[in-house]
């Protein structure tokens, strides 16, 4: 257990290695100007130029590539042009937001996809399973920001119920909860309910229900653990997309969360803040990915004995 | 195999009838018909735009008629800049589907190809490839695709080319697994083994015959892609008003929707519409391509 831990972890730095490439190739597809975003506007050329050659920015593509590497070796993710405080810092000032609304609405798309996808199941063909496959089908289809905003028209602008934005209280964060969890209620409904009609028709469940087993017991213990890993898969890789993918959400409801922040980073062409939050972003998807990864074994009795026997 | 015309003969017709049962299939299903005219639809209003409503109609700024509700004469209202909405949207049409399909058609057949080459090649040059494109699908899609278009610049082909580059892996990964089932097959070894080079070999008999899945996930892509689009030009990195773009428009509507909430109602509404049917007939098409899979 604790040597696939490693392994899984150690695999991390080469796929760090790469996205750092990636991003910073990217960045680097337009030549941008960090003495005159650290200056301003106002500074002298020659200044501009002593502090872009000071900063090593003359040097070729893969030179800083490598020093970029080497800092980050040592833990330093660099400074931002624009505001001359430490990236890490920064991306750290603003993840307990971006933190709160995923974990919020992964919760929130768990416990109702699931429950939602459980009785679609097993209600097959009936209202229930019409009703919920089409609300999956709606959810999937319309943009989230959009939704987001059909929300605040009704329950802040409407009822007056919420506030449409900031993050002052919990209340705050109930539009965006509900909002970022429709498109998860959506995949979790559609794969629970896949993954359980499967199940359902597997000879231990009839064996269970043949013993004469309660059917809510027959569902939940015999059918729906075995069902479950196909839907553990898609909550971490929501989790994953959700910390990155939260932008247009935080613009809907003025969060200040790690996307905001890569978003101005990326206009202003801040590129040691961008290169670092997707850096970290990308770090916490491959945690999470890896938490499942473990999860699986508590999960499925048949991948943790196989845990156990190495 | 001895006579080639036979064969030729009995493969047509063979396909016309998996062709026809395919679209038997398809047609049972009423929500994926339902997807299908919604989209017939759609194509329609995109092809005949200009007959609809002239596209100056979209563009002309009404100083005498800002932030007007919906009526008879502005169907969906008017913008903060007196701009009817009406034609926005049946003119957004086109940006939406042109970045929708074309970064999926594009995206699918790089994608496909490179995932087929790795599929079907293997050994160390798939382990590679699949650890750099792992790598790369841990950065958000929307977040790649942003810092594209911000090094290239805010246009339509941007956009397009931004959304197409961010998708390749994943579309790369599908094909290489739906590749990777064909490539057991015993007619792959036969054709191996009559000499066949490997590229007509990927382009003759794997690809073909591992396109079912790859046809759905395209489908259910261009609506992902319709979306992401909008998102994009929704944090205003995407196509610059005033031409029309439906997420460009709700970019606008926020600054208002507070008094005139329906200014955001239907642009998303065409975003929804369009997404929606999409998905429709990829979920048709996917029980439709094998029957199997269906409950």
């Amino acid at each position: 257990m604790g040597k696939f831990v490693l392994k899984r972890l150690l695999a991390l730095i080469p796929t760090i290695l790469i996205i750092v490439f990636v991003v910073y190739f990217i960045m680097d597809l337009t030549p941008s100007d960090p003495g005159h975003l650290i200056l301003g506007q106002m500074a002298s050329d020659e200044a501009v130029a002593a502090k872009n050659a000071e900063l090593g920015y003359n040097d070729p593509f893969i030179v800083r590539y490598v020093r970029y590497i080497w800092a980050l070796c040592h833990g330093d993710l660099g400074t931002s042009w624009m505001t001359g405080k430490s990236v890490f810092e920064s991306v750290m000032a603003r993840f307990p937001v971006t933190i709160t609304l995923a974990a919020g609405s992964v919760v929130l798309g768990v416990v109702f996809g699931i429950l939602l996808g459980v009785l679609a199941a097993v209600k097959q063909y009936t209202f229930w399973d019409i009703a919920g496959t089409t609300l999956a089908m709606i959810l999937a289809s319309f943009p989230a920001f959009w939704i987001g905003m059909m929300l605040i028209i009704v329950f802040s602008l409407k009822l007056g119920w919420l506030p449409s934005y900031g993050t002052g209280s919990i209340s705050h964060y109930i539009l965006p909860w509900i909002t970022t969890a429709g498109g998860f209620v959506a995949s979790q409904l559609r794969m629970t309910r896949t993954s359980l009609l499967e199940s359902i028709r597997m000879d231990y469940v009839r064996t269970a229900r043949a013993k004469g087993q309660k059917e809510s017991i027959v569902i939940f213990r015999h059918a729906l653990r075995n069902a479950l890993m196909p839907v553990i898969t898609i909550v971490g890789m929501n989790f994953g997309t959700m910390l990155g993918g939260t932008v247009t959400i935080e613009t809907v409801f003025t969060l200040n969360g790690v996307g905001t922040l890569l978003l101005t980073s990326i206009r202003s062409k801040d590129v040691p803040v961008v290169v670092g939050c997707i850096v970290i972003l990308a770090v916490c998807y491959t945690l999470v990915m890896l938490v499942v990864d473990i999860l699986y074994g508590f999960i499925d009795p048949q991948i943790k004995a196989r845990y156990l026997k190495r | 195999m001895s006579t080639g015309t036979v064969e030729k003969t009995r493969q047509t017709t063979m396909k016309k009838s998996q062709r026809a049962e395919i679209w038997r299939r398809f047609k049972k299903n009423r929500l994926a018909v339902f997807g299908l005219v919604l989209f017939v639809f759609i194509v329609l209003v995109v092809i005949f735009a200009d007959f609809i409503v002239d596209y100056e109609v979209a563009v002309t700024q009404v100083a005498s008629e800002r932030l007007q509700s919906p009526s008879l004469k502005h169907f969906f209202g008017t913008d903060n800049f007196g701009r009817d909405l009406f034609a926005r949207v049946v003119h957004g049409s086109r940006n939406s589907l042109l970045i929708g399909f074309g970064s999926v058609v594009i995206g699918v057949t790089i994608g496909g190809l490179l995932g087929a080459v790795c599929g079907y090649t293997g050994g160390t040059f798939d382990a590679i490839m699949m650890r750099i494109l792992d790598s790369i699908m841990c950065i958000p899609t929307v977040m790649m695709a942003l810092a594209i278009v911000a090094a290239l610049g805010t246009s339509l082909e941007n956009v397009l080319l931004a959304m197409t580059i961010s998708s390749v892996p994943r579309y790369c990964r599908i094909i290489r697994s739906s590749v990777l089932t064909v490539t057991g097959q015993t007619y792959i070894e036969a054709a191996h083994s009559c000499g066949t080079s490997n590229i007509r070999i990927i382009m003759k008999h794997v690809l073909p015959n591992a396109i079912g899945p790859i046809i759905v996930e395209a489908t259910m892509a261009v609506g992902t892609a319709i979306i992401s689009a909008a998102g994009i030009s929704f944090v205003g990195m995407g196509i610059q008003p005033p031409a029309p773009e439906w997420g460009a428009m709700l970019s606008e509507a926020k600054n208002y929707m507070m008094l005139y909430p329906y200014m955001v109602v239907f642009p998303g509404l065409a975003i929804g519409i369009t997404a929606l049917s999409m998905n429709l007939m990829g979920d048709g098409l996917r029980d439709a391509l094998d029957p199997k899979l269906k409950d």
